[in-house]
C-alpha cells in the first residue's frame, strides 16, 4: 500500500484549477443582480447633489403620481420608525435617510420603490427637495479652523469636529531616542483617498414574509454574520428570524463590510410592501456614498545615527474620516493597525499620535485591501526609511538591511507593542536585490544619466499584521474576531465544509477543500465548500483585512482534526485494535506492527454511519472555532524600476519584482492570482487612482471617467519569486496574503519615480504620480504635496 | 398603517413599445421594449441572460461586452432597439451545450480570473480579437482588452489565458485544416 500523493488529491502546494470557475466562465454566476424572486419591487435612492446643507422641505408627492410608484421613503418615514440613523461599526451614528441636513455629496436624502428600476429613478427625479447651503469642510485643516462649522451638530458632547485625539508608543522613551541622534530625517505626506471599487457594487435585495416573520436579505456583504447581528440591533429583529445570504460578490476589498442606508432602506421597504425589494447601486452611488479608504496626511521624524541605525521614530496624522465615523477597524485602536509601522525594523521606541476629523465628505475609512490602515503604514514607514537612506546618503537597501529585525530574533516586540512571529527578511531583500540586478541597473543608471535619460530603482520591505483576532484585543463592536469551520463527512466519503468566512474571487470553494484533503486524504473534489449562509454556515466574522486563511483556513485545518480523532476511534474498531495501536498516514490509518493493515478514511466513514462501535456517537461531522493566538506576519520585497521622461513626466515602469513570503502556500496559483492584484492596485495607487473634492464638496472621481483604474494596457507585468517561513503558530503554517502588494507595493513605485528625479533634489511628490506633477518637480525642482488640486475651467 | 393607504395604483397609460428581434447566442427572440431600454437589460432581465454583468454607469468597464454581428460591444451604451435584426452572442452563447470555447478553457487553467465578474466581458472581448488576429502578440491582447476593466487579477493571467487560448485554437484549426 503507497501512501496517496497529496498533490493528486489535490492538497496543499497543489496548483488546482478553481471550482468557482466552472461557472463564471459560463456566465453562470449568481450575483446578487441575477436574483430575481416573484413580485419583486425595486428601489432606488435620491442623493444630495451638495456637501453641506439644510433641508427645509422634501416634496414627494410628484413621485407618488407616477404609476408603477409603490413606496416613497424619506427620513421623517425611516424616523417614526426609529431608523433614520443607524451605528456604524466605530461607535458613531450614521444617517440612513437625512433629516435635519445633509453632510457629504452623495448623501441618501429619499428613496422610491416602484416596478421596475426605470420608474424608481424616474420617481426619484419627482421629488424636490428644498436645501439652504451651509459652508463646506474638504480636509482636516478646514475642519479644525477656530471659526469651522460644526458638522455633527446632531450628536450630543460633540463640540467641534475632532472625532479622536489618540497615542500609542512611548513619548518619553522617544523623546530621548531623539536628544540622542546625529541626525534627525524629517518627511510630511499624504495618502489620498481612494476608493476599492470592485467591479460589482453594492446591493441587496430584502424580503420580509409576514407569515413566517422571516426576514430574508441577499446581499453584498463581505461579512454576512456581523451583519445579521446588526440588524437584529437596529431593526430590533429577533436574530433567529434574520438570514443573512451573501451570494457571489463581484470583488470587495472592504467596500462590501460597512451596513449600508440601501441595505437598511431596502429591509424597510419590504417589511412595509410585503414584497422582496431589490436595492442595485449604481457606479456613480457607490463612489460617492459607500466606504473609501484611506485619506491619512502623516507628520514622521526619524532618528538616526550617523552609522545608519534607527535610534526612534516620531508619527503624527490626522485622518480625514468625511461625515460619520464609519471605519471598519477593531475597536480599540482608533487608526486601524497604523501602529504595526517599523515592525520589521529592529528599533529601541517610537511613539504616535493620531486625530480624527469630520469633513463633508462621504464616510468610511474601510480596509480597502488593507489590514486597517497598514497601507498607510506601511507606505509611510517605507517613504521615511527611504528619505532617512538619502539623508544619510546610504544605499538604501544597505540601510533597510541593517536596521531590520535578524532571523533569529523571533519573536519579535515590534517598537509600538506588536508581537512579529517569523521571517528572513534579508534573505527576500537579497532573492529581490538579485532578481532585479540592483548593482547592474546602479551602473545602467548612471550610464543612462550621461545620456539624459531618468532611470530609478525604488525599494519597499515591509511585515504587516494579518488576520485579526486574537479576541483578547481584536473585536468589533464587542464581538470578538475569531473563525468557524464546520464539516460534515458523509457515509460516502464525501462531505461539505461550511465557514464563517465568505470568498469574492479569494477562491474559497477550492483552497478550503485542499486544507481537508491535506489533513483527512479526501480528494479536494470530494469536498465541497459553501459559505455565506447564516442559517447554514457557522458564525464566523467574514473575509477582509487578508484574514481568511489566518483564522477561517486555521479552523478548517482544526476541524479536520476533529474528524482524524474520531475516524481513528473507527479505525481501531474495524482493525479491532486500540486506539494505540492505530496511526495515520494521509488518508488511511494502519496497524503499527502491522502495515498492511489498514482502512481509508472512507471506509472509517461508513462505518461511522453503519459500523461504529458500542458507545461511540454516531456520525462524522464536527465543528471548530479558531481563535488565533496572533496574527500572521508575512514579509514582503517589493523592488520596481522606472524611466522618467523629463520632457513629459510619463514614467513607465521598467520592471516590478516581487519576493513574497506568505509562509506555506495552499494553492501557489492563487497566492500568485492575489499578489498579481495586488501589485496593480498598489500601481493604481502610485500612478492614478484617487478621489478628491473641490471646495464645494464636489467629489471628483465619482464615475470611471474621472476615477482612473488602469487597463490590461497600463499595467505592467511583473516578476514573481517566492521564501517560505512557515507560520510558528498557524495549524498549516499558513500567513495572510490577500493585501501584501496592495500594502507595500505603492512606496515601490514612488521611491523609483523619485530616485529617478533625486539630481533635482525633490524629496517628495504625493500619490498619485500623475505626469503634471512629476512634471512640476523636475521643473520647479520642489515637492508636490497634497491631493491634487481641482482645477476649474472657466 | 397610513403608508399602505399611499401606495400608487398599478399604472393606467400604456407606456409606448416597439417590437424587436434579435439573433441571441443563434436562437431567435421577439420583444415588446420600451425605446429607452438598454440592450444590456433586455439581454439580462428580459432574456433572463444574467452573464451578462454591469459594472459603470459611464461605458467604461466593459463588464457587460457582448459581440454585435461578431464584433464587441458595451451593451450598456446601445438601446435594445437599435440591436433589432442583428445577431448578438453573449457568455452562455460562447461554448456548446457541454463543450467549453478555448477561450472559456484557458481563463480556467491559467487562473484568468477571481471574482468572474469581468470575466465574461473579457472573454468576449478576447474571442473577438482572436478571431480577427489569430496569432496575437502580448500588446496586441492588452490593447485589445484596454476597454475592460478587472479589480481582481492584475491582468498577466487574463493576458496569458488569452495568448493560450490563441496557440489551442491556432492548433484545432491546423487540425483541421489537415
Ligand atoms: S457596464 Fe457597460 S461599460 Fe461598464
Ligand atoms: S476577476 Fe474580478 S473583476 Fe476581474
Amino acid at each position: 500500500m503507497t501512501a496517496l500523493d497529496e498533490i493528486k488529491i489535490g492538497g496543499m502546494g497543489a496548483r488546482r484549477r478553481r471550482v468557482e470557475d466552472n461557472r463564471f466562465i459560463r456566465g453562470r454566476g449568481n450575483y446578487i443582480d441575477d436574483i430575481v424572486l416573484p413580485g419583486m419591487l425595486h428601489m432606488e435612492i435620491l442623493r444630495s447633489p451638495l456637501a453641506h446643507a439644510r433641508i427645509n422641505s422634501i416634496d414627494t408627492s410628484k413621485a407618488w403620481d407616477i404609476p408603477g410608484v409603490r413606496l416613497v421613503l424619506t427620513g421623517e418615514m425611516m424616523a417614526t420608525r426609529n431608523l433614520a440613523w443607524m451605528p456604524t461599526l466605530s461607535y458613531d451614528t450614521q444617517a440612513v435617510l437625512a433629516t435635519d441636513k445633509v453632510r457629504f455629496q452623495g448623501q441618501e436624502v429619499a428613496c422610491v420603490i416602484a416596478d421596475d428600476p426605470y420608474i424608481a429613478k424616474d420617481a426619484c427625479e419627482a421629488i424636490v427637495v428644498d436645501y439652504e447651503p451651509l459652508p463646506v469642510i474638504v480636509n482636516p485643516t478646514q475642519a479644525t479652523a477656530d471659526d469651522a462649522p460644526l458638522i455633527r451638530d446632531d450628536k450630543e458632547n460633540q463640540p467641534d469636529n475632532v472625532i479622536y485625539d489618540w497615542e500609542v508608543g512611548d513619548r518619553a522613551g522617544t523623546d530621548q531616542a531623539f536628544e540622542r541622534a546625529d541626525l534627525v530625517s524629517t518627511i510630511q505626506l499624504h495618502y489620498p483617498r481612494s476608493h476599492p471599487a470592485p467591479l460589482e457594487c453594492c446591493g441587496s435585495i430584502a424580503d420580509f414574509d409576514r407569515s413566517t416573520s422571516k426576514l430574508t436579505v441577499y446581499m453584498t456583504t463581505q461579512a454576512p454574520h456581523i451583519v445579521r447581528a446588526a440588524v437584529a440591533l437596529i431593526a430590533e429583529l429577533p436574530e433567529h428570524m434574520i438570514r443573512i445570504i451573501s451570494p457571489d460578490l463581484g470583488g470587495g476589498f472592504g467596500n462590501k463590510v460597512p451596513v449600508y442606508p440601501g441595505y437598511v432602506m431596502s429591509i424597510l421597504a419590504s417589511i412595509l410592501t410585503e414584497r422582496p425589494v431589490k436595492w442595485i447601486e449604481d457606479r456613480t452611488g457607490n463612489l460617492i456614498s459607500t466606504g473609501f479608504g484611506r485619506d491619512v496626511y502623516l507628520q514622521g521624524e526619524m532618528a538616526l545615527r550617523r552609522d545608519g541605525k534607527i535610534l526612534g521614530v516620531r508619527m503624527h496624522t490626522d485622518a480625514d474620516h468625511g461625515a460619520f465615523f464609519g471605519d471598519a477597524q477593531p475597536s480599540k485602536f482608533k487608526i486601524g493597525l497604523m501602529h504595526s509601522a517599523f515592525a520589521c525594523y529592529d528599533i529601541p521606541t517610537a511613539h504616535l499620535t493620531a486625530r480624527g476629523m469630520y469633513t463633508n465628505k462621504a464616510p468610511g475609512g474601510v480596509a480597502y485591501r488593507c489590514s486597517f490602515r497598514v497601507t498607510e503604514a506601511m507606505f509611510f514607514q517605507e517613504r521615511m526609511v527611504q528619505a532617512a537612506a538619502d539623508d544619510l546618503g546610504m544605499d538604501q537597501a544597505e540601510f533597510r538591511r541593517l536596521n531590520f529585525v535578524r532571523d533569529d530574533d523571533f519573536p519579535h516586540r515590534t517598537p509600538f507593542g506588536f508581537l512579529t512571529d517569523s521571517g528572513q527578511y534579508g534573505k527576500c531583500l537579497d532573492v529581490g536585490l538579485k532578481a532585479v540586478g540592483y548593482q547592474d541597473f546602479l551602473k545602467q543608471k548612471e550610464e543612462a544619466k550621461k545620456r539624459g535619460r531618468l532611470l530609478g530603482i525604488g525599494i519597499s520591505t515591509m511585515t504587516e499584521p494579518l488576520g485579526a483576532g486574537n479576541s483578547r484585543e481584536y473585536d468589533i463592536l464587542g464581538i470578538k474576531m475569531f473563525d468557524s469551520a464546520e464539516l460534515r463527512v458523509h457515509m460516502t466519503g464525501k462531505a461539505i465544509l461550511r465557514t464563517g468566512a465568505k470568498t469574492q474571487g479569494q477562491g474559497h470553494e477550492t483552497t478550503w477543500a485542499q486544507i481537508v484533503a491535506h489533513e483527512l486524504g479526501l480528494p479536494a473534489e470530494d469536498v465541497l465548500v459553501e459559505e455565506g449562509d447564516t442559517d447554514t454556515a457557522p458564525f464566523g466574522m467574514g473575509t477582509y483585512a487578508s484574514r481568511s486563511t489566518p483564522v477561517a483556513g486555521a479552523a478548517v485545518a482544526m476541524v479536520s482534526r476533529k474528524i482524524r480523532a474520531k475516524a481513528r476511534k473507527l479505525a481501531a474498531h474495524l482493525l479491532e485494535v486500540s486506539e494505540e495501536d492505530v496511526d495515520w498516514e494521509l488518508g488511511r490509518f494502519y496497524v503499527r506492527s502491522a502495515p498492511d493493515r489498514g482502512v481509508t478514511i472512507q471506509e472509517c466513514a461508513m462505518a461511522a454511519y453503519s459500523n461504529m462501535p458500542d458507545g461511540l456517537e454516531p456520525g462524522l461531522e464536527g465543528n471548530a472555532y479558531y481563535d488565533p493566538p496572533n496574527l500572521t506576519w508575512p514579509f514582503a520585497c517589493y523592488i520596481a524600476t522606472v524611466e522618467v521622461d523629463p520632457e513629459t513626466g510619463v514614467w513607465d515602469v521598467l520592471n516590478m519584482v516581487a519576493v513574497d513570503d506568505c509562509g506555506v502556500r495552499i494553492n501557489p496559483m492563487v497566492v500568485e492570482g492575489q499578489i498579481m492584484g495586488g501589485l496593480t492596485e498598489a500601481y493604481a495607487m502610485a500612478s492614478m487612482q484617487f478621489i478628491t473634492f473641490d471646495a464645494e464638496g464636489n467629489c471628483v472621481g465619482s464615475n470611471f471617467m474621472d476615477y482612473l483604474l488602469p487597463t490590461a494596457w497600463e499595467t505592467p507585468g511583473y516578476e514573481l519569486h517566492e521564501v517560505v517561513t512557515p507560520c510558528p503558530h498557524h495549524p498549516i503554517g499558513a500567513k495572510g496574503i490577500g493585501e501584501c502588494a496592495t500594502v507595500g507595493g505603492p512606496a515601490a513605485f514612488v521611491n523609483a519615480v523619485l530616485d529617478a528625479i533625486k539630481d533635482t533634489g525633490v524629496r517628495n511628490i504625493d500619490m498619485p504620480l500623475l505626469p503634471d506633477r512629476v512634471y512640476e518637480a523636475i521643473t520647479e525642482r520642489h515637492d508636490v504635496s497634497g491631493a491634487p488640486p481641482v482645477k476649474v475651467d472657466d | 398603517m397610513a403608508l399602505f393607504e399611499e401606495i400608487a395604483a398599478e399604472p393606467s397609460e400604456p407606456v409606448p413599445v416597439r417590437r424587436v428581434t434579435i439573433s441571441v447566442n443563434g436562437e431567435r427572440r421577439t420583444a415588446d421594449v420600451e425605446p429607452r431600454l438598454l440592450l444590456a437589460h433586455l439581454l439580462r432581465q428580459g432574456l433572463r441572460l444574467t452573464g451578462t454583468h454591469i459594472g459603470c454607469d459611464t461605458t467604461n468597464c466593459g463588464a457587460c461586452t457582448v459581440l454585435f454581428d461578431g464584433k464587441p460591444v458595451k451593451s450598456c451604451t446601445m438601446l435594445a432597439v437599435q440591436a433589432d435584426g442583428h445577431e448578438i452572442t453573449t457568455v452562455e452563447g460562447l461554448g456548446g451545450a457541454s463543450e467549453l470555447h478555448p477561450v472559456q478553457e484557458a481563463f480556467k487553467d491559467e487562473h484568468g480570473l477571481q471574482c468572474g465578474f469581468c470575466t465574461p466581458g473579457m472573454m468576449l472581448a478576447a474571442k473577438a480579437l482572436l478571431d480577427e488576429v489569430p496569432d496575437p502578440t502580448e500588446d496586441e491582447v492588452r490593447w485589445a482588452l484596454s476597454g475592460n476593466v478587472c479589480r481582481c487579477t492584475g491582468y498577466q493571467n487574463i493576458v496569458k489565458s488569452v495568448l493560450s487560448a490563441a496557440q489551442k485554437l491556432q492548433g484545432q484549426s491546423a487540425a483541421d485544416g489537415s
